[in-house]
């Protein structure tokens, strides 16, 4: 299964219109940079952050499908293959590894190893621990998976910027919104 | 040929509503009934399937048109009533997901689940189905 949303990664990706990365990860630390400042209580900015990225999750699902042509997939540990190889790859130009998986198949972490949006970053003494840099990340996926009837909880557990050497984020499937899948799919 | 062009968001409210050939002009409450009745029909026929779990309908034929639509994962369904003997509906229908992607859903002003006023998705649907 691996293999396949593997090779499924590269083609979209290849096939996608690809910025500069720089620029990308620029215009992302001004982003973070702005709102500490804006609101100085550092929990509030990881809010704001996640709230972002549930905003624009809820709208990049449809590019997902449109252009990956996944269909539905049978159960929650096919969907985080598709996150980690297909979704990170399309969107990010990496893909992660999926581990941790609890023994009733609802919760996993996914290791990003290289994080782009980290790139270039030190995080001051004071921030570490507290500010999840990279915490846009976890409402796209949040955002994303509610669009497809998929209720989940995404936290960080692990940020590399804190010292950590890797990132880890947490996925938990807390319901699936069976009365809104749209009619003919099960 | 195709004639119109059909967009109903997930409650099924029409969102999108444009004619590419000659079609007669309806009142705007019109097309939104329309649109309305489609996703109702589509529910219906979805439940009365024998078989089972049922797409809902996808093709309607007729001696003047044919009428096809395509449902995302997401709920948004997207038909196109068309002359009956146009060739790959199915892939207009997939060029028109991706615009819709590209210049609806990434307009940061647009509301999603409203309705759409894009310049550039009018603009590049006119250049994918009109003449």
């Amino acid at each position: 299964m691996n293999k396949k949303y593997d090779k499924l990664g590269s083609d979209v990706f290849n096939k996608v219109e690809k910025i500069n990365s720089e620029l990308f990860t620029l215009t992302y630390g001004a982003l973070v940079t702005q709102l500490i400042k804006d609101y100085e209580d550092i929990e509030q900015v990881n809010i704001k952050l996640e709230q972002m990225g549930y905003n624009i999750g809820i709208r990049l699902i449809e590019e997902f499908l449109a252009k990956s042509g996944i269909g539905r997939c049978t159960d929650f540990t096919e969907t985080a293959e598709v996150i980690a190889k297909v979704g990170f790859k399309m969107f990010l130009g990496v893909t992660c590894q999926v581990t941790d998986w609890d023994t009733e198949k609802k919760e996993f972490h996914l290791i990003i190893d290289d994080n782009p949006l980290s790139d270039f970053v030190e995080l001051p003494d004071h921030l570490k621990h507290k500010l999840y840099y990279s915490n846009i990340l976890c409402g796209v996926i949040r955002g994303a998976l509610e669009m497809v009837q998929m209720k989940v909880k995404c936290t960080f557990v692990k940020c590399s910027l804190s010292d950590d050497n890797t990132c880890s984020i947490k996925v938990v499937l807390e319901e699936v919104l069976s009365d809104l899948v749209p009619v003919g799919y099960d | 040929m195709i004639y119109s062009l059909y967009i109903l968001n997930k409650a099924g409210t029409l969102i999108y509503q444009n004619d590419y050939g000659p079609t007669e002009k309806l009142s705007h409450n019109a097309y939104i009934r329309l649109g309305s009745t489609f996703h109702s029909l589509h529910a219906i026929a979805s439940n009365l399937s024998p078989a089972g779990s049922s797409s809902g309908i996808e093709l309607i034929e007729t001696e003047t048109f044919k009428l096809q639509c395509f449902q995302t994962h997401t709920g948004t369904k997207f038909y196109i009533i068309a002359d009956p003997n146009h060739p790959n509906l199915d892939e207009t229908l997939q060029s028109i997901y991706e615009l819709y992607t590209d210049y609806v859903l990434k307009n940061p002003f647009y509301e999603i689940e409203m309705s759409i006023r894009c310049d550039l998705f009018d603009y590049k649907l006119q250049r994918l189905l009109g003449d």
